[in-house]
């Protein structure tokens, strides 16, 4: 890993370039056509012409694919409303394309400076990603960035077929902050970085199963996973929600009375648990001897 | 409204439906028509536990095959907002109850939220933003975030975000500010029958999610609608 090819350091539009196959990226309502969020004026917060998202296409290996990726940098990457239209608008063309969607999430969750149109328009995205899914399309998620992937970013991300995380790949609801905010210092630190990284990061989750792929911080990591995801099947029905209620209620049932992170890695079987983030991604992969665990 | 009394109002000649830890479950009929029950009461948070056990409601709802609508309640806060939580996946457990919803309604039941009190964030989206038609009743509060919170992540002291809350819809908490995205469909007449109410709804077509072509129509929402068109156009001709 170099960091030039970091994907936690890249921004939307160079993680889409390095993924796909070289040149075949052709975006929807690019910044050229400037628009700009209508709200954040009232802020006195600047603009950006793409909102912090791009959407269009591309290809994979030769597959045609469509893509989203959101700019982290740009408010947090956060969802306000022509941000999240444009994943609404991609998601919904997927089913008539047969086309399998990769969202790029780099995301703080809804955006509060238009925190009811972000709030409404992650309903919508949820919806289209869904009924996306029924009619067979594939929803992958790649999470690694700055922002993480939180708030209403996290529960879209729990609607996808699958997730590909990097150890910076944070998912969670509840950011460190609000926790502390809402609940005290005692119950969540938020200055606390190594309780952060262990109980929303990207090894956790996919120790626990919250992510099916995970891939060392490095774009072509992703790729490499991108392939081997997309080679599956992201088809959502009763069936697999079935699976999926069963799976989560052990989980629960399971490590419901876990304090730590690393009792659950404890349970899992993971040999010194206590070295888990500390360790680089081939060590971390070689310690584990239990992964969970199917269904979305 | 009391959920007791919103209950007497849809169900007059009675129901099954009872609140267990601030979850609701049951079943009641109007005019014939079996109407199931679920949601949330007390303004209570919604945590994994409660996520699954109300996703597990809906699940067990459409292995029976009728297409009887479901009817979501809700007076709740926020998400559960605690380590725990965070730690078992909440995101899932949230993520997987409004799928379960939205399964329920390609299978055929129609499902119609009904806000009758609180609602915020990660709890919000799960229950209420999932279902395909959503009412309020008068007094409902929905939020997005609570204005500390926002002063925290937005790093805007609080009294300056209490200013614009008073003049900017789009991001100010409550059920009008709301509307006008589109959110919610209409706000019942609490003095008149709500099985009527509940009825006439039913009887409405529905079909596609039509959310940012009203916020559109009631300005709350200038550029969505036309926005997500423009992208499935663009993306329909490459």
């Amino acid at each position: 890993m170099t960091f030039e090819n970091s994907w936690y350091e890249a921004g939307a539009r160079q993680r889409v370039a390095a993924l796909l196959d070289p040149g075949s990226f052709a975006e929807f309502i690019g910044p050229e056509q400037r628009e700009i969020s209508p709200h954040l004026a009232i802020f006195d917060l600047p603009e950006q012409f793409d909102d912090g998202i791009i959407v269009g296409h591309g290809t994979l290996e030769g597959r045609r694919i469509l893509v989203a990726a959101q700019e982290g940098r740009f408010m947090g990457g956060a969802f306000g409303e022509v941000h999240g239209a444009k994943l609404t608008g991609l998601l919904r063309a997927a089913p008539s394309l047969g086309e399998p969607v990769l969202i790029l999430f780099d995301t703080g969750g809804v955006r509060l400076q238009e925190a009811n149109a972000g709030e409404i328009a992650i309903a919508e995205i949820m919806r289209a990603l869904v009924e996306a899914r029924m009619a067979g399309v594939q929803v992958v998620g790649l999470i690694g960035g700055r922002a993480g992937c939180y708030g209403g970013g996290s529960l879209v991300a729990g609607c996808c077929s699958a997730l590909i995380v990097s150890e910076q790949g944070r998912i969670s609801v509840s950011g460190p902050e609000v926790i502390e905010t809402n609940k005290g210092v005692e119950e969540f630190d938020s200055r606390d970085r190594a309780l952060v990284w262990r109980t929303m990061g990207g090894k956790h989750r996919y120790l626990i199963g919250g992510a099916d792929a995970f891939a060392d911080d490095d774009v072509l990591a992703f790729r490499e996973a991108a392939l081997i995801v997309l080679a599956g099947n992201g088809r959502l029905d009763a069936d697999v929600l079935e699976a999926e209620q069963q799976r989560l209620e052990r989980r629960l049932h399971r490590f419901g009375k876990a304090h730590d992170a690393v009792d659950i890695w404890t349970d899992l079987g993971v040999s010194e648990p206590t070295e888990i983030p500390g360790l680089a991604t081939d060590e971390f992969l070689r310690r584990i001897t239990e992964t969970a665990n199917g269904a979305r | 409204m009391e959920l007791a009394d919103i209950l007497a109002s849809l169900f007059p000649g009675g129901h099954e439906v009872a609140v267990t830890d601030n979850l609701i479950a049951g079943s009641g009929i109007i005019n014939a028509i079996k109407v199931h029950v679920i949601g949330i009461a007390g303004q209570s948070p919604l945590g994994c536990e409660g996520a699954l056990i109300l996703a597990g409601h809906v699940l067990e709802i459409t292995r029976k095959g009728s297409a009887a609508p479901i009817l979501v309640l809700i007076d709740s806060s926020s998400q559960q907002m605690s380590r725990r939580d965070e730690l078992l996946g909440l995101s899932e457990c949230l993520a997987h109850l409004a799928k379960t919803l939205l399964l329920a309604e390609v299978r055929g039941h129609r499902t119609i939220g009904l806000l009758y009190g609180g609602s915020a964030a990660g709890a919000f989206i799960a229950t209420a933003l999932a279902t395909g038609t959503l009412v309020a009743l008068p007094g409902a509060h929905p939020a997005v975030m609570d204005l500390p919170s926002m002063a925290r992540v937005t790093k805007l002291p609080i009294e300056v975000l209490k200013a614009k809350a008073e003049k900017t819809p789009v991001f100010a908490p409550g059920l009008e500010n709301l509307a006008q995205t589109g959110a919610i469909h209409s706000v019942w007449n609490p003095d008149q029958s709500l099985a009527e109410q509940f009825l006439a709804l039913l009887a409405e077509q529905t079909g596609g999610d039509a959310r940012d072509r009203l916020g559109e129509g009631r300005g709350g929402r200038p550029k969505a609608a036309s926005i997500a068109e423009r992208v499935e156009k663009e993306a329909s001709h490459a």
